[in-house]
């Protein structure tokens, strides 16, 4: 997916984008609106994560000029301000979401994923690896011409592995992704799911395979 | 709002003119009356002056003796006029020489007029009399003839009565149209004040616009400060909220970016040790990010509380689309959230301050509950209340409950979960200003809480 990040926080934005990026996505910055405009002149977007208060105008004039010229890409508002009629107000402008600053990344990860699939309808957006097919948005899994669909935690976790097959995950890394910091969760809580996904694949070529001491990666057998 | 009043000027106006009414009535009335009666005086003057004349005349000289023949038309026509009693006298000087010798002088001895109209009492009777005088020589003597002409005014009297009872009906009936005009009038004077009252009061509470409909001249000054003072509001109002909105910033800010980096720091640290300090460090800008959250929050609803802008909403829609909005927070428990809502009812509420509430609510309990768990939202309607529910599967409440609502107060197992105490206490506030309840009780399928608002239906 390619986002366009339009924040005017420098050390903000290179951290979004760095967490972004290592989720797979693409994602270009604009530190103002003008820069903002040219960049979605220039290319087409997947979503739009919009900061309302920028050096040269306010997001929402942005965004209300995003939905006057029919423009599609759905546009989640991340906001320091927090009161509700600011909220309202954002969501009633044609924000499909907003966010308070300052956010959880996971939580940031998880409104994009809801607002995506939101948008994607219908399409499939399957990534096939080996004999298995994953829609992250959907959250289903096909192996065997089987579909089921995953918890949350499981597509997620599914969805690390899967962006680069072969890499080594640590137990660390995952858990970050995984959980919000609000959650009390020991290093073994990763285990439970692992568990359940490869459970889920089971029959398939491709496995989760643990490298002792360093993670887990995922692999075709063979 | 109760405000002390002094006196009504609708009615003040209508006492005016009522009052001016009836005083211009009874000077009317008096006028002509005196005008009635001063001519009823002067044709009753002039029959007496015509009957003393003709006396007068008929006094004679014969030899050295004066003798008078009272001819009978003399009194025949003041008889005419009426049936008043007619008296007369005639004198020689100081002679009596005929008629009601105790008649009272209209003349006296020295005064140079001829004629004198007197009004006076006689036999119990007011009469109008009139004096002649003529000077004759009799024998060398000068003498002063007088002949005093009297009547009872009874007549007079009740003709001036009988104008005065038909001058009264259409007077009455003048008076009372006055009295209809006067009501009429302070009406329509009163009209403009009290239309403004009703536009000013019909507003809802946010709406800070001068108030723009023509007035009278008069009003003018009002309407003026009346703007000037809805514009200082206003300008207080932005400053109030602009305040709570720029403070918000400033402190969000900045923990945003020490959040980012530290978040981004945690994902290359692998040491134990530092990575628990680095989460320990993002836990303490979550507490203080939420707790300004809620103190801003917390301000917001004091500060609407005093101005509630209250709408008709339906608590359905309203439950629906908050819940909506944690979807993916429960999603990344895995908490599955559901909502059973009946559209059937409405309430007059704040729908902000609503939001506010059962945001804090769900909020609450995703926090609480353990991943994968359910939490049941459900909107249901009775006859008079309407019950926004909200059943989690989490740890529940203490037995010190009740004491939840009161500001920066926790359960006591709250544990290592992030928050700020304020919740069920915004929760609290917002009930309490809709005269609404808030029941906290445990989850009565298991454990957990069970956290209910009630709203009055309309």
């Amino acid at each position: 997916m390619r986002f366009l990040l339009i924040e005017d926080n420098l050390q903000l934005a290179s951290a979004v984008q760095e967490r972004l990026r290592s989720s797979g996505h693409v994602v270009d910055h604009a530190a103002t609106l003008q820069s903002a405009k040219a960049h979605t002149q220039s290319a087409d977007y997947d979503l739009i994560l919009l900061d309302i208060m920028l050096p040269d105008g306010d997001g929402r004039d942005f965004l209300n000029h995003h939905r006057a010229s029919k423009q599609q890409t759905p546009v989640i508002v991340l906001t320091a301000r927090s009161q509700v009629s600011d909220r309202v107000g954002v969501l009633d402008l044609g924000a499909d979401d907003y966010l308070t600053k300052p956010f959880d990344f996971s939580e940031l990860e998880a409104r994009c994923r809801a607002v995506l699939r939101r948008h994607s309808g219908e399409t499939s957006n399957a990534i096939h690896y080996g004999d298995i097919s994953f829609d992250g948005l959907a959250g289903t899994l096909t192996v065997d011409d089987k579909t089921i669909t995953l918890r949350n935690k499981e597509l997620r976790l599914l969805e690390i592995l899967i962006s680069a097959p072969g890499q080594i995950f640590s137990k660390n890394k995952l858990i970050d992704r995984l959980f919000s910091y609000d959650e009390d969760v020991s290093t073994n809580a990763i285990e439970v799911y692992i568990g359940r996904l490869r459970k889920h694949l089971a029959g398939a070529q491709v496995q989760i395979i643990t490298a002792r001491g360093m993670g887990y990666k995922l692999d075709t057998e063979c | 709002m109760p405000s002390t009043t002094a006196g009504s000027i609708q009615r003040r106006l209508a006492f005016f003119l009522i009052a001016s009414a009836m005083l211009l009535a009874l000077i009317l009335l008096l006028i002509t009356r005196q005008f009635t009666g001063q001519i009823a005086e002067q044709s009753q003057d002039n029959i007496l002056a015509a009957s003393a004349i003709s006396i007068l005349e008929s006094v004679t000289q014969r030899a050295d003796e004066i003798s008078v023949d009272i001819p009978y038309a003399a009194l025949a026509m003041l008889g005419n006029v009426s049936d008043d009693r007619v008296f007369y006298q005639v004198l020689a000087g100081e002679e009596h020489l005929t008629g009601y010798p105790d008649l009272p002088d209209a003349l006296s001895a020295d005064d140079p007029a001829k004629r004198r109209y007197l009004t006076g009492e006689y036999q119990r009777e007011t009469i109008r009399m009139v004096q002649l005088l003529r000077r004759m020589t009799i024998g060398g003597e000068t003498i002063d003839v007088a002949v005093k002409v009297a009547q009872t005014r009874n007549a007079q009297q009740s003709r001036l009565s009988a104008i005065t009872n038909r001058l009264l009906w259409p007077g009455i009936a003048m008076f009372v149209l006055a009295l209809l005009l006067a009501a009429i009038s302070a009406r329509s004077t009163v009209q403009p004040l009290r239309a403004l009252a009703d536009s000013v009061a019909d507003r809802g509470l946010d709406n800070l616009e001068p108030v723009r409909a023509p007035v009278p001249i008069e009003m003018a000054p009002l309407v003026n400060s009346l703007n000037s003072l809805i514009s200082r509001l206003k300008i207080n109002q932005h400053r109030s909220e602009d305040f709570i909105a720029e403070a918000a910033h400033r402190v969000r800010t900045p923990l945003a970016t020490v959040r980012s980096q530290a978040e981004i720091a945690l994902m290359r640290v692998e040491r134990p040790e530092n990575r628990q300090s680095l989460k320990e460090m993002i836990r303490a800008i979550d507490e203080s990010s939420r707790a300004a959250g809620q103190l801003l929050d917390h301000a917001m609803v004091s500060f609407r509380s005093d101005q509630l802008t209250l709408t008709i909403i339906n608590p359905a829609e309203l439950v629906i689309d908050t819940v909506a909005r944690f979807q993916p927070i429960a999603d990344m428990k895995d908490i599955q959230l559901n909502t059973t809502t009946d559209g059937s009812c409405k309430i007059n509420a704040d729908s902000i301050l609503v939001q506010s509430a059962v945001r804090n609510i769900v909020e609450n309990a995703i926090k609480y509950t353990d991943r994968e768990d359910v939490i049941d939202v459900s909107v249901s309607c009775c006859k008079s209340w309407v019950c926004i529910r909200v059943i989690d599967n989490g740890e529940g409440f203490p037995a010190e409950s009740t004491s939840l609502t009161e500001r920066f107060t926790r359960g006591s197992n709250a544990g290592h979960t992030v928050g700020s105490g304020l919740g069920l206490t915004i929760a609290s506030e917002v009930i309490k200003v809709h005269s609404g309840r808030l029941d906290i009780a445990s989850n009565p399928n298991g454990s957990g809480a069970c956290v209910s608002l009630y709203f009055p239906a309309c």
